[in-house]
């Protein structure tokens, strides 16, 4: 066949598919740590609310999204085996505990929610409130750590830059959900929120330069692409973003901050790419020439990526605008 | 401590035996949703708001914890399974990133519309929402099969060296992807999964019925278990009898493409013509009960029925033996036992249907109470039989993980130690059955909440019924 041949002889248009797929990796995971990010920043905010009509506010206004933001991580992870079959198995075999309590913590915040709306006796709601808080502040945590150790190429469990990288993520989930919340309520809690978004971006930022300096210091091999344009100027961007999410947060320009910590995860997701870049897995030194899958598969999964995911798009667009504006009263979980 | 290829094994199977269930729920579960809708946006009878909006909660609670159980097979595949991943990655994990994409982003996207926004949209985007939900846990199903069926029929492939291992490279799509057992597999199993939804909705709805007309307690809502019941048979009727047919045709191309397997679903040892199909065979006595070997066996069987399975209607053809296939066998006696008692439950099934459409055309599906008790007592069995038929497929196959190309021992990730794998495994066993429980627990609560009263339903029928009375058919 002809056209498994052309499909197997390079790269298709003499694109540098390798890169590209790299690129694409991280975009995919950083746009699951934005969407899912506010599920969890929701969750972890869920804690500092007694009152049952605001948590039940709280519910509503993720509902119908969580499921659809945890998708882009199974895609994640589709991708990372369709693409660098290598990586996959190896990352994830390495760090094979820490990949079951991302999936327990995913599990508990997925299926708390769902349990809380079943019964309305207090007991019941404030275990499985608390099982949500948990699996909402865990899930982040643990996928910094994940983040962190394939980045420094770390076989232990538990690293000092990883428990930095895992707060970092935690404070930037907050970061994202409080803004999400600012969308989706009305009134003194909304008004509330404020302070808690001031609260989350200072620490978010603390986090970040403790990050840096840590891995600066622990890891001499990262230290000259730290000290890259590239790196310099994703921080730089850092702190572009945090003013515009801080200014946005004072003016109760609610759409902009949420756009402003769009562009902090972003911004921190390519921060771990670029130091990453050209390896793709420190531990076993696979480069992302040598671990890119076969051209045709190659050409092939480009298609079929070319083709679906702005389809994805159009998904979400369809059910963002569906559910856009704040909680109506009476909606629920 | 447990050896990390027997723990890896025991978790993946653990895992998946569980996982299935809910998407057996949600694939059998679309087309009669598809149905309400439709009905409720066309139609103004109030029972159809109540089947849309009492399954649609049955449905989102399946799907979300068919997520959080789904997320774990895809990430197992490089914990557990990594020199699998390593080998097979080029062209098995294609089909999965695939099936994130097109399948999976369909379906949760449009849930959250389809169980939370009914008054947010309009009709047409309403059932848009249906449609695609509905078409995305069926597309779900396709690239799941195509990556299964490739280990079972591995085509279209080259053995290559890279980075001093062995990797297989896709050379051939079409061959690889779109494999015949791809078509058997898709086939059996969608068809299954309606086939056990509608066992499951008519033992349910019969238990109503059953109390209202045979007990004569009260029931609330008897006009809306009585549809449900009546659609139910519907499925039924349709689903159980193919079910049978294209399994006899999927048997006999097993027979062509996995001849081990075969052998195993039929415990033959020696290569033989006019094997019987037994339906029952116990060793005869208690040493042979361990020999896996075990030929003095006692059983009854069908002259040249094995035979005729394998062929297509010829009870002399010859039968490969097990004892053909050099190295290591499957527990014939798991692969022997599950394809027989799934086929009888296929014979039930069909059974059940008849008997139901035989009562239904009589005009006495609701007075028939040993046929509602039938029913009651088969609610669980359809999915039953989908594990039963798993089982055949995937402890079948062994010791191949990919058939005749790798092991399943030599699968499993090399750097993983026993106490790591037993303690997810132990780990699993633990928050599964805690998960299996809630699952249970939420489900019996929004049965026994039952459908939304017809006070609080958005349906103003101009010519509504009253309650206890049957609406017409259509």
């Amino acid at each position: 066949m002809t056209s498994v041949e052309t499909l197997s002889s390079g790269p298709l248009f003499g694109l540098p598919l390798p890169e590209l797929w790299f690129g694409l990796l991280f975009f995919i995971f950083a746009t699951f740590l934005f969407l899912d990010g506010f599920d969890f920043g929701v969750g972890a905010l869920f804690a500092t609310r007694e009152d049952a009509a605001e948590r039940e506010q709280f519910l509503a206004a993720i509902g119908p999204f969580w499921d659809g933001n945890e998708v882009w991580l199974v895609v994640f992870g589709g991708a990372l085996f369709a693409a660098f079959p290598p990586v996959y198995a190896n990352l994830f075999s390495r760090h094979y505990l820490l990949m079951f309590a991302i999936l327990g913590a995913l599990l508990l915040r997925g299926l708390a929610p769902e349990m809380y709306e079943q019964r309305h006796d207090e007991r019941w709601q404030r275990w499985w409130g608390r099982a949500f808080v948990a699996g909402s502040l865990a899930t982040p945590f643990f996928l910094g750590l994940f983040t962190a150790n394939w980045l420094l190429g770390s076989t232990a469990l538990v690293t000092l830059p990883g428990v930095l990288v895992g707060l970092t993520v935690v404070a930037l989930t907050v970061v994202d959900g409080v803004a999400f919340l600012r969308l989706k309520t009305r009134g003194d809690l909304r008004a509330d929120l404020q302070a808690d978004g001031y609260r989350a971006l200072a620490a978010y930022l603390l986090l970040v330069v403790a990050t840096l300096v840590g891995v600066y210091l622990l890891a001499p091999g990262l230290r000259a692409t730290m000290r890259s344009p590239l790196v310099l100027g994703l921080v730089g961007l850092t702190l572009v973003f945090a003013a515009a999410y801080a200014l946005a947060t004072r003016g109760d320009r609610y759409y902009l901050a949420f756009v402003a910590a769009a562009g902090l995860v972003f911004a921190l997701v390519a921060v771990v790419a670029a130091l990453l870049y050209p390896s793709v897995d420190p531990a076993t030194g696979l480069t992302v020439e040598a671990a890119i899958v076969p051209t045709l598969s190659l050409n092939l999964m480009s298609i079929g990526a070319a083709l679906l995911l702005p389809l994805v798009f159009v998904y979400f667009v369809v059910l963002y605008s569906a559910f856009s504006g704040p909680i109506e009263a009476g909606e629920s979980y | 401590m447990v050896d990390p290829v027997i723990a890896s094994r025991l978790q993946f199977a653990l895992t998946t035996v569980v996982h299935i269930i809910f998407p057996v729920v949600s694939m059998g579960l679309a087309p009669f949703l598809l149905y309400f809708t439709w009905k409720d946006i066309r139609t103004s009878e109030p029972v159809y708001e109540q089947l849309r909006r009492f399954w649609t909660r049955i449905f989102a609670v399946s799907f979300v914890v068919g997520t959080v159980t789904g997320i774990v097979l895809e990430f197992e595949f490089g914990t557990n399974f990594a020199a699998f991943a390593t080998t097979a990655g080029p062209l098995f994990g294609g089909p999965l990133a695939v099936e994130g994409m097109m399948a999976f982003m369909l379906e949760a996207t449009f849930l959250g519309v389809f169980v939370f926004g009914r008054e947010r949209v309009g009709d047409a985007l309403y059932m848009i929402a249906a449609v695609a939900v509905g078409l995305g846990t069926w597309l779900s199903a396709v690239w799941i099969l195509v990556a299964n069926s490739w280990m079972q029929m591995p085509r279209g492939y080259e053995l290559v060296t890279r980075n001093g291992e062995q990797v297989i490279h896709l050379v051939d799509p079409i061959a690889a992807y779109a494999t015949p057992r791809f078509f058997w597999m898709f086939v059996h199993m969608q068809n299954a999964s309606v086939e056990s939804v509608s066992l499951a909705m008519a033992g349910l709805s019969a238990y109503f019925v059953f109390r209202h007309h045979v007990w004569e307690r009260p029931v609330d809502h008897v006009t809306f278990w009585e549809t449900t019941l009546k659609i139910a048979v519907v499925g039924l009727l349709i689903t159980a009898p193919l079910q049978v047919f294209h399994g006899d045709l999927y048997a006999r191309h097993v027979y062509e493409t996995q001849p081990q397997k075969f052998a195993a679903m039929e415990a033959v040892w020696e290569t033989d013509s006019y094997v019987p199909e037994y339906l029952i065979a116990f060793p005869t006595s208690l040493e042979s009960l361990l020999d896996p070997r075990a030929k003095e066996i006692f059983g009854i069987g069908i002259p040249g029925g094995a035979s005729w399975l394998a062929s297509g209607g010829d009870p002399q053809a010859t039968i490969q033996g097990l004892e053909e296939f050099e190295g290591p066998q499957p527990p014939v006696a798991v692969v022997f036992w599950s394809f027989r008692i799934m086929v009888a439950l296929g014979f039930w099934f069909v059974t059940l249907a008849f008997w139901s459409g035989y009562r239904w055309f009589r005009g006495e599906l609701f007075a028939d109470d040993l046929l509602h008790k039938a029913l009651m007592a088969s609610a669980p069995l359809g999915v039953l039989a989908v594990e039963l038929g798993w089982v055949v497929t995937e402890v079948g196959r062994q010791p191949w993980i990919i058939q005749g190309v790798m092991k399943t021992s030599e699968g499993v990730s090399p750097g993983l130690t026993g106490a790591e794998a037993t303690a997810t495994l132990v780990g699993f066993a633990a928050a599964y059955l805690g998960l299996l429980t809630l699952y249970g627990y939420v489900i019996t609560r929004l049965i026994r909440a039952g459908p939304p009263d017809r006070a609080d339903l958005v349906t103003t029928a101009t010519t509504e019924p009253a309650e206890g009375e049957v609406p017409a058919d259509d």
